[in-house]
């Protein structure tokens, strides 16, 4: 083995100068290259989600999105999918923060009346076997729990709270708080959505 | 020691996780399904052969007094590249695991190996030094991880074995990785003293 180097200041500055350089230039050169990739992976993602909460579309939804901020630093994302050009339905990029866990991101499509056609949940750090059971309570597909069902279901005219504070939804069993965030999730979503359209119209109106 | 025997010990004999007991964070933290703890421990595996081989060629050239911060650039270099490749190309994967591959750099295991081990041995020992203790930290997790699956939720690796309304939740929640791990690590000791 060679000779080791003494602890000197020059060798110290050195050793660290050249340590640091190689890394930042491996790891700009590992961006570059999975910089693709990871958009790539990001967009399929957003698509499949989209995909799965509006109806059959033909055009780009992420190419004619638009984003409208609730408040300082919170954006919902609105993704228009049209088929023939007519509007068949909205996926709307929404949010809580009132989940168990920190924030739950949902997906939910409207139609163009505001009825909820379907809804993905995208991110959650809800209990294990609990609060995760979002993921599919509010879409059952057993006729009998049609009670916690959120689809085919207008906000506008049921009331999206839980059962427990006089709504009209059934709560997960032992998840309320993750029941209610995600409630509180698609009415934030349904809200926006409303406001958006209701401009639209007066635009066409005029 | 041979180089074989460099490889091997990090399976049972020093095993990462049920013998050394380090790196418990992610240990606990995220094998509360078999998956997660493969990936998991692949990723810290390749993050340990890798700077395991460059600290062992480099680490005579570095003053002792810049030792440590020159080793913690390094493996941190090695997570970012991990963690770039994961999101590119398993990133759902990327999504479930979280903040805790970023927070390989932190794991003690790697600091530890580079210390213990790369900085002081040549190239091949280091590199067949980190495989093994990366294999054996993937083995443990995965270990764990399908335990708590298993009993959590019926499954082990997604394919449902019973239905999970029998699933035991508190194995998927934090008391059972602690419950789980603890009699791992009983009977590896048993094994170890037979």
């Amino acid at each position: 083995m060679a000779e080791k180097r003494e602890s000197t200041f020059i060798n110290m500055v050195l050793v660290l100068f050249v340590v640091t350089l190689v890394a930042s230039a491996a790891l700009g050169g590992v961006y570059e290259i999975t910089k693709e990739p990871i958009a790539a992976a990001k967009l399929a993602k957003k698509l499949n989600a989209i995909k799965e909460v509006v109806p059959a579309f033909d055009n780009n939804p992420s190419e004619e999105a638009y984003k409208v901020g609730i408040n300082e630093k919170d954006t919902l994302e609105f993704y228009p999918a049209k088929k023939d050009g007519k509007l068949v339905g909205t996926a709307v990029k929404t949010f809580t923060s009132k989940g168990f866990g920190g924030n739950v991101w949902v997906m939910v499509g409207f139609k163009p009346d505001g009825t909820v056609y379907n809804y993905s949940v995208l991110e959650h750090k809800e209990t294990p076997g609990l609060g995760t059971k979002m993921v599919k309570w509010f879409k059952p597909t057993d006729p009998a729990r049609e009670k916690s069902s959120i689809i085919n279901k207008n906000p506008g005219t049921v009331n999206f709270t839980v059962s427990k504070d006089g709504g009209d939804i059934d709560a997960i069993t032992a998840a309320t708080i993750s029941s209610r965030a995600f409630l509180d999730a698609i009415r934030t979503g349904y809200n926006e959505y409303m406001k958006k359209n209701q401009k639209k119209e007066e635009v066409s109106n005029e | 020691m041979s180089n074989l025997q460099h490889f091997t010990k990090g399976f049972i004999k020093e095993n990462p996780t049920f013998v050394l007991l380090l790196g418990m964070c992610p240990t606990l933290g995220v094998t509360s399904s078999a998956i997660n703890g493969l990936g998991m421990g692949l990723a810290t595996a390749f993050v340990l052969i890798m700077s395991n081989m460059v600290i062992s060629m480099v680490s005579s050239q570095i003053p002792d007094k810049v030792k440590i911060p020159s080793f913690i650039v390094i493996i941190a270099a090695f997570v970012t590249i991990i963690s770039f490749l994961m999101e590119a190309y398993t990133p759902t994967l990327f999504i479930q695991l979280g903040v805790f591959i970023p927070l390989i750099v932190v794991n003690c295991i790697v600091l530890g190996r580079a210390e213990a081990f790369a900085s002081k041995n040549k190239v091949l020992p280091s590199i067949l030094d980190g495989a093994g203790m990366g294999l054996g930290f993937s083995m443990a997790l995965t270990l764990l991880g399908s335990i708590r699956e298993f009993l959590g939720s019926g499954k082990i690796f997604g394919i449902s074995l019973y239905s999970d309304n029998y699933g035991m939740l508190i194995f998927v929640l934090a008391p059972g990785a602690f419950i789980a791990l603890g009699y791992l690590i009983a009977i590896i000791n048993r094994i170890k003293k037979a």
